[in-house]
């Protein structure tokens, strides 16, 4: 068992998310940055789909009630294993009694906490991820607070570990993207998704990202009716404000599509906050499709490193 | 019948109609028919539009694509489908349908007769979204439109039966929503711990219900 002292801002328990229920209205929730979950996962010898916490802004605290191991990765916090300091990339041993403490994330918005064995909630249609909007999944479909008890496994076997630990991958680099269906249909206004800065307001969240920056207009008035959605795609209301949507977001809407992120980068999107300034560029499917199996390989090599 | 197909995200596939005999009926017939596409983990249906979602290690290609659809497209034709029907008890008007008297007034009818005309037509599910187990509901007769209310109810409780313009549905779960309440269901129409978790899907056949004792 795990004991929450401090949930920080917000804690979450997550895992790969849902897949396969988008039909029924169901979000993919899940973690944001899957290759960071994947990282600290592999690291203390988890499977990939086992459920660990994603940490955002840093400021967890917890006591370790059994002897088990645990990694972080994604966002780099100043964190200690009570007076020892810990850095993502690396498995450590937790003893009965230990305490975790997460200091602020500075860099970075997102990291991830993996347990040996994984947290081990009652699975909800095939995940453990927190689905926060409909209350359901994670623990009791909520953030965590502190009291909170996590269940996992005790682990006396050390998981195999590597010479260097593993690397935070780097996310400030423009963010790419796809036109979308309607990006004919916005007139050059449009073309400033990618010729400038956008800064996310404060009206952000798993859900998605609300831009600031100049109005997108559409050429015409456009009447959509409700269409299936994506995580990673931009939609624009009448207001002329994009919303980049997150892995929280309904599975139909009904506004202009201009572009989508492209798969290769949506991992990148969990490490800006409100406030922070996104940039974007524009490709082709033929570079996104490249990307993303560059992006796969980074993937099976890392847990490569892992195979006995 | 033609459709289009356009990559909405790199691994999501938008399909939409790309001819004039194009029916809505069809998107959950061709949704079941590319359960079979290679690396395809999901068919989402919406009023007007169909999305497959492939997983990121696919490798289609449109162009390999398209001729798949074709095929599949092919063979709706010949289909004759026989989609389920579902009847759906509903505690009409009361506490359960704070709006029922706006709906009346609204329309011209009593309340009394938007409850028979509700309860008389069949619907179609369209598509699900919104939340989960949210059904879009097609055929609701023209003489029930009744506008989205000024203000939205911050919460609207589960199971409330709503009509929402020219549309009805049943709110799954409570949240927020600006429809006309007209009655509510105790029917579970999304349990995340059941299987299957939604009592409808898409191409499903609707009835209404009037009951009178609590369900």
């Amino acid at each position: 068992m795990i004991k929450l002292l401090k949930p920080g801002w917000q804690s979450l328990i997550q895992d790969l998310g849902r897949a396969g229920y988008r039909h029924l209205g169901i979000s993919q929730a899940g973690a944001l940055d899957r290759p960071a979950l994947l990282s600290a996962n592999l690291l203390v010898g988890n499977p990939i789909t086992s459920a660990g916490l994603e940490i955002c802004g840093g400021g967890l605290q917890l006591e370790f009630e059994q002897p088990g191991y645990f990694a972080l990765a994604g966002a780099y916090c100043q964190a200690y294993l009570d007076t020892q300091p810990v850095y993502p990339g690396f498995a450590y041993p937790a003893q009965p009694g230990q305490q975790l403490k997460l200091g602020q994330i500075t860099s970075g918005f997102r990291c991830y906490l993996a347990v040996s064995g994984g947290i081990l909630t009652e699975p909800c249609l095939g995940s453990r991820s927190t689905d926060l909007n409909n209350g359901f999944g994670g623990l009791q479909g909520r953030a965590l607070q502190a009291g909170d008890r996590l269940f996992c496994h005790p682990a006396n076997i050390p998981p195999k570990s590597l010479e260097q630990g593993l690397r935070t991958l780097d996310f400030q680099r423009p963010i790419r993207l796809l036109p979308g269906p309607e990006w004919s249909r916005f007139d050059a206004s449009a073309l400033q998704i990618y010729q400038q800065p956008w800064q996310i307001r404060a009206q952000s969240n798993r859900m998605g990202y609300r831009l600031k920056g100049p109005k997108l207009r559409l050429q015409s008035q456009l009447e959509l009716r409700s269409e299936p959605i994506m995580p990673g795609l931009i939609q624009v209301p009448p207001d002329g404000t994009p919303i980049l949507l997150l892995n929280d977001a309904q599975t139909l809407g009904g506004y202009p599509r201009l572009a989508s992120v492209i798969y290769a980068d949506l991992w990148r999107l969990a490490q800006y906050r409100p406030g922070d300034w996104l940039h974007f560029e524009l490709v082709d499917i033929a570079l996104a499709t490249q990307a993303r199996h560059q992006h796969l390989q980074y993937l099976q090599r890392l847990q490569a490193l892992f195979d006995d | 019948m033609q459709i289009k197909a356009q990559w909405l995200t790199d691994t999501a596939l938008l399909l939409q109609a790309g001819s004039q005999d194009w029916s809505q009926n069809h998107w959950p017939q061709l949704a079941a028919a590319c359960q079979d596409l290679a690396d395809c983990q999901e068919q989402v249906v919406g009023l007007d539009s169909l999305l497959l979602v492939f997983g990121p290690a696919h490798r289609h290609l449109l162009v390999q694509l398209l001729p798949q659809l074709e095929q599949r497209l092919q063979c709706l034709t010949a289909q004759r489908s026989s989609p389920r029907l579902l009847q759906i008890p509903v505690h009409y008007g009361g506490t359960q349908g704070p709006d029922l008297v706006r709906v009346a007034q609204h329309t011209g009818l009593s309340p009394e007769q938007v409850i028979e005309l509700h309860s008389q037509a069949e619907y179609q599910v369209l598509c699900l979204g919104f939340q989960p187990g949210f059904a879009y509901l097609g055929g609701l007769p023209a003489a029930l439109s009744t506008p989205r209310l000024d203000q939205p109810r911050l919460r609207v409780p589960a199971g409330s039966v709503a009509i929402g313009a020219n549309q009805t549905g049943i709110y799954p779960s409570h949240s927020p929503g600006g429809w006309n309440l007209i009655g509510q269901t105790s029917v579970p129409l999304f349990d995340p711990y059941a299987d299957p978790p939604c009592l409808l899907q898409a191409g499903d056949r609707v009835r209404f219900i009037a009951s009178q004792a609590d369900d």
